[in-house]
């Protein structure tokens, strides 16, 4: 446990020594979110319907950008084969790995959602939905990215195929989250896609960090 | 190959043996053609009952015969993804290089069989639908299929080490299997969701037994071209592999 905790200090001290590009990341959410507006009209009925669509898709493209940074520093100065060499359980150091990617990368964007939102005419309610759904999902997204990220370690080109690789197992979670927040702005019920969410989210947490894990292997070897 | 060697003791020594690609290259040469041969009758079959014996359809006319090729190659295309898989798996697990092979050659004869069946599809949607492409849920999961074939060809085109790229390939291959129901199944509850989809797939109206037969003769055809297909390929890429190998530098075809 404490290498696990060791693991997610080191992550966020690393990011916090160099905070550019986290921002980047950020950054690239919000100015892709109220690129839409501009490019569709600011017709406030036909934001409102759009916005969980928007935002969930922006969402996964931010997730992206922090993804590439996930091992790939690691492997190029030798930390990673550190790592795999260490006596801790190596599925404890990756989990802590993607755990510091979900603090820096998915959690921003739970907190930041409900200002977009207010962007596209949300109400209350619907704001909450949206920032419940992020707050279930984004972790899955860190998770199954993690695998995408290790699978293209040192690759040519591996930040553009990561993306062809882990946006189509991204689906099931962009429409969980983006349907719930459509139905609650329509005035459906929610709870099945929460359950969804969830179940997605332990289903995940109980597999990814092993395959992550074997997938670095690989890559060091 | 030690671990093969202790196999070899057992009785399973014949299955291991195959595993070697020295043993399995002229094995597959002797069975293209069986294969080739069965894919001609197959299709001649299939054909002739597609065109000349299968009803025309009260509701959709002729048009509807685009079936005889489009279910084949939707069914390929999944079952494809099975096998490569399982091949993936097995090299994974073994650690044999034929199965990683295999999984490498399958992987564009089944990205090629989805794409098929998505344009087939389209030609068959616009005149029975008017439209190319809904949103359906199976013509949309089949088009993830299609992304998750082609995330696996380039994953393992990228990688210059051939045993790094088997190994990180199976993993995808892996973790799409897995994913490859909960896609179907958010897809199809994303469809009922937002709106009930204008034509339905699934109410199949009742087939007459020479349609259905047709298809089957079809799917057969199919099958049998994929093997064959994928024996060929496995064969390039078992020379491509092998170069350096001694047995590769005696066989007729290298020298002459």
């Amino acid at each position: 446990m404490s290498a696990l905790l060791a693991m997610i200090h080191r992550d966020l001290l690393l990011v916090m020594r160099r905070k550019s590009e986290v921002l980047t990341a950020l950054f690239f959410f919000v100015v892709v979110t109220s690129l839409f507006p501009l490019g569709i009209g600011a017709d406030a009925a036909l934001l409102r319907k759009i916005a969980p669509g928007v935002i969930w898709v922006a969402a996964l493209l931010a997730t992206l950008l922090g993804l590439q940074r996930m091992f790939a520093a690691d492997y190029v100065d030798g930390s990673l084969e550190q790592i795999v060499l260490s006596p801790q359980p190596m599925v404890l150091l990756v989990a802590g790995k993607i755990i510091a990617h979900w603090i820096v990368c998915g959690l921003p964007l739970v907190i930041l959602a409900p200002i977009i939102g207010i962007q596209f005419d949300l109400d209350a309610s619907s704001l909450w939905v949206l920032m419940g759904t992020l707050l279930l999902g984004t972790p899955v997204l860190s998770l199954l990215g993690s695998i995408g990220a290790a699978l293209t370690l040192g690759v040519r080109g591996g930040s553009v195929l990561m993306s062809l690789l882990i946006l189509p197992l991204y689906i099931p979670v962009l429409i969980f989250g983006a349907g719930a927040v459509y139905a609650n702005t329509v005035g459906l019920n929610t709870s099945g896609h929460f359950s969804l969410l969830g179940a997605l989210l332990i289903l995940a947490l109980a597999f990814v960090p092993w395959v992550s894990t074997s997938a670095v292997k690989i890559a060091i070897e | 190959m030690n671990n093969t060697n202790n196999f070899a003791n057992n009785r399973l020594v014949n299955w291991f043996k195959l595993s070697s690609p020295s043993t399995f290259y002229p094995l597959a040469g002797k069975l293209i053609p069986f294969f080739w041969i069965l894919t001609a009758i197959f299709g001649i079959a299939g054909l002739w009952v597609s065109f000349f014996v299968a009803p025309v359809d009260a509701v959709q006319g002729q048009g509807y015969r685009i079936i005889f090729i489009h279910v084949p190659a939707s069914w390929m295309s999944m079952f494809i993804y099975l096998v490569m898989a399982a091949w993936a798996g097995l090299g994974l697990i073994f650690n044999t290089r034929l199965s990683a092979m295999m999984a490498q050659a399958l992987a564009p004869i089944g990205a090629w069989m989805a794409f098929l069946s998505l344009w087939t599809g389209a030609f068959w949607g616009k005149p029975m639908w008017g439209a190319w492409w809904v949103w359906d849920a199976r013509l949309t999961s089949e088009l993830i299929l299609l992304f998750l074939y082609l995330g696996f060809i380039a994953l393992q085109a990228s990688i210059d080490n051939p045993r790094r790229a088997d190994k990180a390939g199976a993993i995808l291959a892996l973790v799409g299997v897995v994913n490859v129901p909960i896609i179907y199944f958010s897809v199809k509850w994303w469809n009922t969701l937002h709106q009930g989809a204008s034509v339905s797939l699934t109410k199949a109206p009742a087939m007459a037994q020479t349609m259905l037969l047709g298809m089957l003769l079809m799917a057969l055809c199919f099958w049998m071209y994929s093997i064959a297909v994928g024996l060929m390929r496995v064969r390039t890429i078992i020379l491509e592999r092998e170069a350096h190998a001694d047995w590769v530098r005696q066989l007729d075809e290298v020298k002459n």
